[in-house]
């Protein structure tokens, strides 16, 4: 995994609303899938087909809150990441769904009012060590959380295995 | 200052003086717990490039998810985490049959003691809070981490001490209870934090009934969730581990986000169960009306424990599955197996009508063993009930306790307990 970088810019592909659960984001009965790179076939099979279908690289995902709840099948972050998707933006995050996003180099964004500051198809530029995101298409500024100096350090080095391998070689 | 009992394990594990809310600390893990997806854990330690985990001796690896091996895909990747057990020296490891599900065999098996740091992959870890364990849900990768290293960096988790106190009414249980402070506090009401049960009601009940507790406050988004540390705990473990047990506990002059206080007798009144497809969606039975079940489900790392057969085989004994309606039972483990089939409750719950699958996971994540079709309904002891979780996206799932589930089985709808065994008794059974 090559490392990931800390200002990205991309359109807004799909707004989810509260509580969107892990059995949504990847369903069970894909669990025994353990070639993370297979698992974007998944994304949203139950519920949301059309937005796996539609994704193109680096688009962001925006929710509302609680994003990521229930299982802590690390699929679910893995599907996200590997069907292209540049950066989740949500109102909060369940705590699991948040670490494996970060272990896996997918940026996982904390900002309040992403849900309602922005419209499918918005571009949006995203700053995530200094914490801001610009909605470009409708000129304005969305308030979010800096990400905190470990998850900083885990996204630029790709990832957690990326980022262990490289200290044990150290 | 006072400390709660998540600081009190985080200061220990992490060797500082003292620890507060929010702060990030690096402690030792004591155990490390994984089921199938220990083959997505092994993965990442193979690319992380390490030739050997940090310690096989605090590995535990236990199959229960697909068991046993419903696709040929599974048994390529169980055959693949058994050759690494057995390339790496993991000894505790927990095959098809000799097992069930991990959060049962973790503490029947004498792995889990108060005060330990635990951390498993797989969200209800929680449930070993009933052991006086910080232990909780992570993430493959991260396993991966631990198995290379034995550490895992923690926020400090702010506690919400939830106290409980009054007698249950007849036939409402623990599940009721944790359904009913769900629904007030909402999936994410606990997020990131931990939780402390105590109270008179909390006191008096079975490990097994604790466990229920520790267990679905994930669905509440605790990080760790504990029940006291008491002499009931330290019977029950001192039967299961020849180690030395220490009584934990939080300081009473702890300092704590929020304090719940609940009336058991009081403030739950009915059954509660939680509608679909959301586990906050907690409605009291009365409140629901006429509701067909297709299918019942007695299970789960929630409630397939011997207490909970017990109450089942009560409710279903001399009685008939309701024509409409199937009946899967998994015992959480073949030990409970063992026990319920020499107590004759497996006989009961046969004879009416019921199906027993093997220990495991059954149904619970919508791979085998009772997935619902289109349009059915399904009345289950487990502990979530999202869209799909069973099987086809347009079922429907209401998660209930286990007498409910006995009682609807019979009546082929949602159903009072009460409604079908006349004389009241205590729900609780020793078990
Ligand atoms: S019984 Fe269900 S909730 Fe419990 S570990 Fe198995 S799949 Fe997860």
């Amino acid at each position: 995994m090559s490392g990931g970088s800390l200002k990205l810019r991309g359109a807004v592909r799909a707004i989810l609303g509260d509580n969107i659960d892990t059995d949504i984001i990847y369903p069970g009965r894909y669990l025994n899938i353990t070639d993370r790179e297979l698992t974007a076939e998944h994304l949203f099979e139950l519920s949301y087909p059309e937005i796996r279908a539609a994704i193109r690289p680096g688009e962001f995902i925006v929710a509302r809150r609680n994003f990521g709840c229930g299982s802590s099948r690390e699929q679910a972050a893995a599907a996200l990441k590997f069907a292209g998707v540049g950066a989740v933006i949500a109102g909060s995050f369940a705590r699991i769904f948040y670490r494996n996003c970060i272990n896996l180099g997918l940026p996982a964004v904390i900002a309040p009012d992403a849900a309602l500051a922005c419209a499918a198809g918005d571009e949006l530029e995203l700053d995530l060590a200094a914490g801001e995101i610009r909605n470009v298409t409708q000129d304005r500024a969305i308030a979010s959380a800096r990400l905190d100096p470990r998850a900083v350090e885990l996204i630029t080095a790709g990832g957690l295995i990326a980022y262990l391998k490289r200290k044990h070689a150290a | 200052m006072g400390m709660t009992l998540a600081e009190k394990i985080l200061v220990r594990a992490s060797g500082r003086e003292s620890v507060a809310p929010d702060e990030v600390v690096v402690a030792r893990v004591d155990l490390a717990m994984s089921h199938e997806n220990a083959d997505l854990v092994r993965k990442s330690f193979l690319e992380i490039g390490r030739p050997h985990v940090w310690d096989p001796s605090k590995i535990v690896i236990i199959f229960d998810h697909r068991v046993p091996a419903e696709s040929e895909r599974t048994a390529t990747t169980h055959q693949a985490v058994r050759e690494f057990v057995a390339a790496q020296g993991i000894r505790h490891f927990y095959d098809v049959g000799r097992g069930g599900i991990c959060h049962q065999v973790l503490p029947e098996n004498g792995h889990v003691r108060p005060g330990m740091v635990l951390v498993g992959t797989d969200s209800h870890t929680t449930t070993h809070g009933a052991f006086g364990a910080f232990a909780t849900g992570i993430g493959a990768t991260e396993m991966a981490g631990v198995w290379t290293g034995g550490t895992l960096w923690f926020k400090v988790p702010a506690t919400l001490r939830i106290l409980v106190e009054g007698e249950f009414r007849p036939w409402i249980s623990a599940k009721d209870l944790i359904l009913y402070i769900i629904g007030r506090l909402g999936a994410a009401g606990a997020d990131y934090r931990a939780v402390e049960f105590d109270g008179a009601a909390i006191r008096r009940m079975t490990v097994a009934s604790r466990m229920v507790l520790a267990n679905l406050s994930m669905e509440m988004g605790a990080k760790v969730a504990f029940t006291p540390v008491d002499n009931t705990l330290l019977d029950w473990l001192r039967a299961r581990t020849p180690e030395p047990l220490e009584q934990v506990a939080p300081d009473p002059d702890a300092r704590y986000e929020r304090v719940l206080r609940i009336d058991a007798g009081e403030d739950i009144w009915e059954p509660q169960i939680a509608c679909p497809h959301a586990v906050d969606h907690v409605r009291p039975l009365s409140a629901l009306g006429d509701v067909p079940v297709h299918q019942a489900v007695l299970g789960s790392c929630t409630n397939g424990r011997l207490e909970d057969l017990a109450i089942a085989a009560r409710i279903l004994s001399g009685r008939k599955v309701h024509p409409r309606t199937r009946l899967v039972v998994i015992p959480a483990s073949q030990q409970i197996y063992r026990d319920a089939m020499r107590l004759g409750y497996l006989d009961t719950l046969v004879a009416a009508g019921g199906m027993i699958a093997p220990p495991g996971c059954g149904p619970c994540v919508g791979v085998h063993q009772g997935i619902l079709a289109a349009g059915e309904a399904c009345v289950s002891s487990t502990n979530r009930n999202f869209i799909g979780r069973m099987g086809s996206k347009d079922s429907q799932v209401y998660l209930a306790s286990p007498a409910v589930v006995a009682a609807s089985a019979v009546a082929g709808k949602l159903e009072h307990p009460a409604a079908i065994v006349k004389e009241s008794e205590p729900c609780l059974v020793e078990a």
